[in-house]
């Protein structure tokens, strides 16, 4: 849009994902199409159980596809063999979850650490990306907290520093404010709108009206299928005073 | 201006106008960047007309030449006391709403659902806008609060939103 060529880094093609059988058969996932270029922020948009946290877990190599095709980056995902997966989901793609997921054992620079000597990398290495990461979502001062000893808010940008260590292509986030109180989102929303400036890849599934303004490209989803997407161009009529309650 | 909200602001100490207008700048941060300066000087002249508010002759600082200084009289602060325990709210305007789905589908003159869309793309641009200058405000400012205010009322009517769709579908397939 601004300039540089649209890349297409996550693609689907008649995505679906069943559960059951016979009588009992549910769609989770219902023949979607999907593309998202390099550096968009989507938002997923859905009451429960519409199949959004599904759709995350198919694209994020989670969880196999009954049916489709799952491209990252050009690869097709949804054939790799378990090892292959698992890989990709070590080094291509990072997660974000509505229960942080963090080790209760380990302090707050060991859980983002975790992933990069997982993949390889020398203790020494993780252990300065980690600590630029903290310092990145404003906990340098956190770093040998256990997560028991910080807030909700300051637990999920842990678990999103994690998600950031092994600079994935991808970041995949489901109902990362679900469990957060207001200033909490307001944290964490100022966060994903830095990394949607610094060009980071960003696909969020919520039912957070917040998440879903701010992130420009918001999908509507109901009964595994999508129904309706908006770009949030232009801005809104009348002012902002006028909301507060302030003209006339 | 409401004029409660000027008596108000005058109720810490008597002040210049622009002082007034500083205070008032200062709570509502980016909201109050409408705000017409001249607008709290004619409150003042009404408010001190109805015998709300004093005013002194004073020597202004040079580079703030205001000739006066004003206070509330003892009926402005009864009346800012009256303004503090009042309770009434704002009208909403979701009845005007609520009716103008039931025409547009009883007279079918306009698909109900594509009314209850444009409003929630309306409510997301209001949201996305109010989220930015939310975003820019440092940490616990007081104008941070009134935008989270705003936020959550915005919340609150989109998904009032997604019970009218819900509504609307529903007759649609009956």
């Amino acid at each position: 849009m601004n300039g540089t060529a649209d890349v297409t880094l996550v693609r689907a093609r008649g995505l679906r994902k069943d559960y059951g059988s016979g009588e009992g058969l549910v769609r989770a996932v219902d023949d979607i199409d999907l593309d998202v270029q390099t550096g968009q922020t989507v938002a997923v948009m859905g009451p429960s159980g519409c199949g959004k946290s599904t759709l995350l877990h198919l694209l994020g190599g989670l969880d196999r596809p009954s049916g489709g095709e799952v491209e990252l980056a050009g690869r097709r995902i949804d054939t790799l063999p378990e090892r292959g997966l698992a890989r990709l989901r070590r080094e291509a793609v990072g997660f974000v979850f509505q229960a942080f997921h963090l080790m209760d054992e380990l302090t707050a620079v060991e859980n983002v650490e975790l992933p990069a000597l997982l993949a390889g990398r020398s203790p020494k290495a993780a252990r300065r990306r980690a600590a630029e990461l903290l310092e990145q979502v404003g906990l340098a001062d956190r770093a040998t907290f256990l997560p028991s000893a910080l807030s909700g808010g300051q637990r999920q940008r842990v678990a999103i520093a994690r998600a950031l260590v092994s600079e994935p292509l991808v970041v995949l986030a489901d109902e990362p404010t679900g469990n957060l109180d207001s200033a909490a989102t307001m944290e964490v929303l100022r966060l994903f709108d830095r990394l949607h400036q610094a060009g980071q890849t960003l696909i969020i599934v919520t039912h957070d009206a917040r998440i879903a303004a701010t992130a420009g490209r918001l999908i509507s989803m109901r009964d595994g299928a999508f129904v309706d997407e908006t770009r949030l161009t232009g801005g809104s009529t009348g002012r902002l005073s006028a909301l507060a309650g302030l003209d006339g | 201006m409401q004029q409660e909200v000027v008596l108000a602001m005058l109720a810490k100490e008597p002040s210049h106008g622009y002082q007034l207008r500083a205070r008032l700048r200062q709570a509502l941060g980016p909201l109050g960047d409408g705000m017409n300066d001249g607008q709290i000087y004619v409150t003042l002249t009404r408010l001190e007309k109805a015998g709300l508010v004093a005013s002194q002759p004073a020597a202004g600082l040079p580079e703030r030449p205001d000739r006066k200084m004003y206070e509330l009289t003892p009926a402005g602060q009864q009346r800012v006391a009256d303004w503090l325990s009042d309770v009434s709210w704002p009208r909403s305007d979701l009845a005007e709403f609520h009716l103008k789905l039931i025409a547009a589908a009883s007279a079918g003159l306009a698909d109900p659902l594509a009314i209850v869309d444009a409003q929630r793309r309306e409510l997301l641009r209001r949201l996305r806008d109010v989220q930015r200058a939310a975003l820019a405000e440092p940490d616990r400012s007081a104008a941070g609060l009134l935008l989270e205010g705003i936020v959550l009322r915005l919340q609150a009517d989109l998904r009032w939103l997604e019970a009218c769709e819900r509504n609307w579908t529903r007759k649609d397939q009956s």
